[in-house]
């Protein structure tokens, strides 16, 4: 799967509560909380984000509140991948259970500035900064993940009987 | 090679003798749960899977608790959605308004969880059973959804940090300082991925409250979850609970630990975590006049009977300071009861306070103790991220509810010394 985007890049330890606040928490339609993402760090967000740009992160990328609307506001709004140093544990499992691929790289959200064009291979874990032309190696998913990510999330490996 | 004690109900979980770091499994689950907010989600993605039917009806338990009793139209749909699907499905554990509570002080209360359990729940603080010698970890509603539909869920075996807890705590000091002052040591992600399992002579001076407070915030530290070894303590509170019979899982002694990190209990001293990360710790020595202008006591952390009546103790006979509002939530309505019967209700009334009914709200900025810009406060909850509990601009200070009572009665951060003495 290959993903060609524009940066947009925050800093170590985002929270969910920045992702998307609770106060929106009372809706779970997708398009409504997409309108609200990253609203507590960036009012700009939502006005310049646009499909397939790529989210570059630091430490710590979604920590504190399990809340899948999170994973679902960032993948709604258009972003195509998430590259962080490292991501938090639930938000982690809720990326790849509701199929928005994310790929921890420290390297590269090291080196990756806001608004670079950046194309990513997760085939072959090859991430290229296309404004600077270097390249990054990131590890691939252990094959059980891989599997979920390819029948398209939890749900459907559950559908369609792969997972039991 | 030696397992931890949350490898061993793991393997236990997976049918395997036995599991190490890494390993990628499917455990069967004792429990799954979900919340008024992560329910709905969860309920969307089941419709998707095919199932007629839950794979346990017994086994699911949906508490009506963050935006309930319903804040607005919208809260009220998501309630409703919770309330028909599990009328729907049978589901024998669902709570409403009047038999609610918040979450991880009810579950423990109503005796859903017991030792060697397999737990999954999808909000964060799931981790809170751990206090019981469970395996009990945060997911999102998409597990949860194949959760109820197949009573399993894939996890990645953590390797562990080991605490190991000496000495005593001292007067006003309790799990809530505890934690504090972990998570300060240790970083917001400290403990990713891993377990945090306590352990040592100094549980003995540790209530099942103070254990469930510390358990509560594992989360805080990134960590899988949090869990205590099990003793008698663990085991009178499982039976005057009627919870199900314990399985105790012990680590053994050649367990591998990525770290071990010595706690004195007694070199604990009020801690206040400040903006806007749980890893803020600072102690009293370090913390100068600072002004509040709210209150909270209650939350899955700490709205239990203990830490009421940590609060009432230095609540009573005093007035709360002119211009701070200050909010006491007692966690479940048999805390509340129970609360009432001893006075602490009457206690908080006439300090000044509002006592409310058993809700998530002002913890997460839901509703029902909201902070406009500019504005501080100081609270028993677990999170004090930018807009956790309002405007952007806010602050929201994580205390004890000693500390929590004691800056209600002063106006500003103050340890609990400073008005008892």
């Amino acid at each position: 799967m290959k993903y060609e985007g524009n940066a947009i890049k925050y800093g170590d330890n985002v929270d969910t509560d920045v992702i998307i606040p609770a106060r929106y928490l009372n809706t779970s339609d997708h398009a409504e909380l997409a309108s609200h993402c990253m609203e507590d760090i960036d009012k700009t967000f939502v006005g310049r984000v646009q499909a397939g740009d790529v989210m570059i992160a630091g430490q710590n990328f979604g920590c504190g509140s399990s809340r899948e609307h999170a994973p679902i506001a960032i993948k709604a709004s258009g972003i195509s991948l998430v590259i962080a140093k490292s991501f938090a544990r639930i938000f982690y499992r809720n990326a790849i259970n509701i199929g928005l691929a994310i790929v921890e790289c420290p390297e590269a959200s090291e080196s990756i500035s806001e608004g670079d064009r950046v194309e990513a291979d997760m085939d072959s874990g090859i991430i290229r900064n296309l404004t600077t032309g270097k390249e990054f190696k990131a590890a691939p998913f252990p094959e059980f993940i891989q599997k979920i990510i390819e029948n398209g999330g939890l749900v459907n490996s559950i559908a369609n009987g792969s997972i039991k | 090679m030696g397992m931890t004690m949350t490898q061993k109900i793991l393997a236990a979980h997976a049918g395997l003798d036995s599991v190490e770091a890494g390993q990628l499994i499917l455990a069967d689950l004792d429990l799954v749960l979900g919340n008024d907010i992560t329910s709905p989600v969860a309920i969307k993605e089941f419709a998707k899977l095919g199932k007629d039917c839950v794979f346990d009806k017994d086994k699911i338990t949906m508490v009506m608790d963050h935006f309930a009793p319903n804040k607005d139209i919208k809260a009220a749909e998501q309630c409703k959605m919770c309330r028909d699907f599990c009328g729907e499905k049978d589901v024998t554990h669902f709570y409403d308004v009047g038999q609610m509570g918040i979450e991880h002080a009810l579950l423990p209360e109503k005796g859903l969880v017991t030792a060697g359990n397999a737990v999954i729940g999808a909000d964060s603080h799931t981790c809170t059973y751990g206090a019981l010698g469970a395996f009990s970890t945060g997911v999102g509603s998409t597990d949860m959804a194949c959760g109820m539909a197949i009573g399993k869920a894939w996890f990645k075996v953590p390797s562990a940090i080991k605490f190991n807890l000496t000495g005593k705590l001292n007067k006003y000091v309790s799990g809530k300082d505890v934690i504090l002052h972990i998570i300060g040591k240790i970083g917001v992600d400290g403990a990713l991925y891993r377990s945090m399992e306590f352990t040592g002579e100094g549980l003995a001076c540790l209530s099942m409250a103070d254990r469930l407070c510390i358990a509560n915030m594992a989360i805080e530290a990134g960590a899988k979850n949090g869990i205590f070894e099990v003793d008698e303590i663990t085991l009178d509170y499982i039976k005057a609970h009627g919870a199900a019979e314990p399985t105790v899982y012990k680590a053994d002694e050649d367990a591998v630990y990525d770290e071990v990190i010595d706690i004195d209990l007694s070199s604990v001293t009020p801690t206040v975590a400040f903006p806007h990360l749980p890893e803020n710790a600072r102690t009293f020595d370090q913390i100068g006049d600072i002004k509040i202008d709210q209150v909270v006591i209650g939350s899955c952390t700490n709205g239990r009977l203990e830490d009421l009546e940590a609060a009432a103790e230095i609540m009573k006979g005093r007035k709360c300071a002119p211009n701070v509002r200050v909010i006491v939530i007692p966690a479940t309505q048999q805390i509340y009861l129970d609360a009432m019967e001893k006075g602490l209700l009457k206690i908080f009334i006439e300090s000044g306070a509002v006592v409310s009914t058993p809700t998530c709200g002002p913890c997460l900025g839901g509703y029902m103790g909201i902070l406009a810009a500019g504005e501080r406060a100081v609270t028993t909850t677990n999170r004090n991220f930018v807009g956790r509990m309002g405007h952007t601009d806010s602050e929201v200070y994580l205390a004890s509810p000693a500390v929590a009572a004691a800056s209600a009665i002063t106006g500003k951060i103050s340890s609990p010394e400073e008005v008892m003495s």
